[in-house]
């Protein structure tokens, strides 16, 4: 199975009720396997007109206490972020995909992560943040879905899954979690008490994002601010290896962060010390691990697709305590183990100096 | 004493918002009246646009949803699908329908979507302070056609039911007023017949276009409001139904 299907029937396994969606390249295979597998599951698709429509139509079912998810690729993400600053002031839970390709404008179908500042820094309008997982495998692409519906509904938050079109369209043995309750034991999920079911014997439900009377939103706002607090605190993954003794850590995510651990492997058998931290979740950032990691003064190397977006992040919580330097290649660029390699050759040549 | 007129119960008791002789008002008591004689109350979900009407869940009394401009259809069926058992509709003006929402409409209908719609056409951005709609009539003067609409530049009152009308997924659209008494009932029995379409499962989606006034952005008093709807408005928006 290629990551795209094998996430698409992750997200069927983990109680998948509707999904909505425009074909785009190259995230085609969710839109095909899901116009053929909901339907077999009597559930519910729907090809949108556009973007614009299909997260309207997660936030219509959204609404109404379905679990439900779009998938795109980034132009067509581009178009949703109207309906994913509305999805978080309304508070409705749902997951998006975003496999994403070079850009920005319509770019090309190459695998790329230039939508990074995009997804964890807003994208919409206004003070909100979604919860971004970062999957660096086919079978974490389909692991992290349970988890992301799981989590989606306890924080009452849109969630963003930031893959691409290498882990997207990557063949890769696959074992489908068909339990959610593997990725979130002990996760007791909130009743979806404020969801539209028809106000039959109860108060009327009403979801909204407008609210006019004074100091309201600003309340509004610091409510959102206090469940994104709790987010931070409770929901950072990362992972990290060989960073202890390393005088070269690498900062990478997804596609990425698997060719700069082989590079690092290679290192260190060429005796140089190289260790590695994954960010699995993009929002919240794993600043703390990367804080600790800088207490020893090692180089930060980040490797991105990109022309250098979560670098930011990452000096942000290494705030100067040591160097951090950026390598990648934006616009579709592949990024390989012998350029990683002869990067931390160079960093370590330079450092001796 | 005899009651010859009350409040139907899902029309919440609670002071208007909306400016006087402004038709939004009567659409809301007509929906709130087919939603009471269809029983449907307790199953009703609706949708409230962008636009004067964007605090409908003030009035009306049924699980409701504000969203983004125009894209209610959208919502609608993300709803519908889901939850084929509710009867779900749409209230939205001419802004939100015709203007940015255009594409929206347009596909919820081509898809045959089993939904209803409220289309209150009153010629104007009402909520932004007046500007031109792609309903507002030739001449008309706006916030943003001051020496009147023109033609040549601004373009032709845009007759969105009709477009809607050649669609196989639109069953029944029809046009009303709500200028006189007489045409205020009419336009009740329109809506009924758009809401028990939905609650018979029939297959597509029905969309009633209510002439609107806007005595604030047309300068006029209500009741000369209601003469224009009925003299100057149905000659480009004639009143019937359209199809079904
Ligand atoms: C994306 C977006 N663009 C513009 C607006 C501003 N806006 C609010 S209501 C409206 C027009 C409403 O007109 P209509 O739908 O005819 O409703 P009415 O107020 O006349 O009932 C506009 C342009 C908005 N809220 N969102
Ligand atoms: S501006 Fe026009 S549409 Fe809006 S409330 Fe006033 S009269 Fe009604
Ligand atoms: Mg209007």
């Amino acid at each position: 199975m290629c990551g795209n299907e094998a996430m698409a029937e992750a997200a069927i396994q983990a109680g998948l009720d509707a999904y909505f969606g425009y074909p785009i390249t190259p995230q085609n295979e969710v839109t095909a396997y899901m116009s053929q597998r909901m339907p077999e599951e009597k559930r519910v698709f729907v090809q949108s007109e556009s973007e614009l429509a299909a997260i309207n139509m997660v936030f219509g079912a959204a609404a109404t206490g379905k679990r439900t998810m779009t998938s795109s690729s980034s132009p067509g993400i581009s178009l949703m972020q109207e309906g994913i600053s509305y999805l978080a002031a309304a508070e409705l839970p749902c997951v998006i995909v975003n496999v994403m390709r070079g850009g920005p404008g319509l770019g090309n179908i190459a695998p790329s992560q230039g939508d990074y500042f995009q997804s964890v820094k807003g994208g919409g309008h206004g003070d909100y943040h979604c919860i971004v997982f970062g999957p660096s495998s086919v079978q974490e692409f389909a692991d992290i879905m349970p988890l992301a519906f799981d989590l989606a509904d306890k924080y009452r938050t849109p969630a963003i899954i930031l893959a691409d079109g290498i882990i997207g369209q990557m063949m890769e043995p696959v074992v489908i979690p068909t339990n959610s309750k593997l990725t979130t034991q002990n996760l007791k999920l909130p009743k979806k008490d404020w969801a539209l079911t028809g106000a039959d014997g109860r108060k009327q439900n009403i979801v909204r994002s407008l609210w006019l009377g004074d100091g309201v939103v600003e309340q509004h706002n610091y409510d959102l601010q206090a469940k994104y607090r709790q987010i931070e605190k409770n929901e950072i993954r990362c992972e990290q290896s060989d960073v202890d003794d390393a005088d070269i850590v690498i900062v990478a995510y997804g596609i990425c962060a698997r060719i700069a651990r082989r590079a690092a492997q290679q290192a260190r058998e060429q005796g140089i010390k190289v260790g590695c931290i994954r960010p699995i979740t993009l929002w919240p950032f794993p600043s703390e691990s990367i804080s600790k990691a800088a207490d020893k003064s090692p180089i930060f190397l980040v490797v991105e697709m990109s022309c250098g977006q979560m670098v930011e992040d990452v000096r942000l919580a290494v705030a100067g305590k040591s160097p951090v330097v950026f390598w990648g290649r934006p616009g579709g660029g592949i990024v390989t183990v012998e350029k990683v390699l002869e990067k931390i050759e160079q960093l370590i040549k330079k450092a001796k100096k | 004493m005899q009651t010859v007129f009350k409040r139907t119960p899902t029309l919440k008791d609670c002071p208007t918002h909306y400016c006087p002789g402004c038709g939004h008002g009567i659409a809301h008591r007509l929906v709130c009246e087919v939603i009471d004689e269809l029983g449907i109350q307790s199953r009703t979900i609706g949708i409230a646009p962008v636009g004067c009407a964007v605090l409908a869940y003030d009035y009306f009394d049924v699980d409701m949803v504000e969203v983004a401009h125009g894209r209610a259809p959208a919502v609608a069926t993300g709803m519908k699908r889901t939850n084929p058992d509710k009867i779900v509709f749409s209230y939205q003006g001419d802004g939100d329908l015709a203007a940015i929402g255009t594409a929206e409409i347009i596909h919820a209908a081509h898809r045959a979507e089993q939904l209803t719609v409220v289309f209150i056409n009153n010629a104007v951005f009402g909520m932004t302070g007046g500007q031109m709609a792609p309903t507002t009539m030739l001449g008309q003067i706006t916030a943003t056609t001051q020496q009147g609409r023109q033609a040549d530049g601004q373009g032709y009152p845009l007759n969105v039911s009709e477009l809607l009308a050649v669609l196989p997924g639109a069953i029944y659209v029809e046009r009303c007023g709500l200028c006189s008494p007489a045409h205020i009932r009419k336009a009740k029995a329109a809506l009924k017949h758009a809401f028990e379409l939905q609650i018979n499962n029939a297959k597509g989606l029905s969309l009633v276009e209510l002439l609107s006034p806007c005595p604030t952005y047309w300068r006029m008093t209500p009741p000369d409001s209601m003469l224009h709807i009925q003299n100057e408005m149905t000659k480009v928006f004639p009143f019937g139904r359209i199809k079904g």
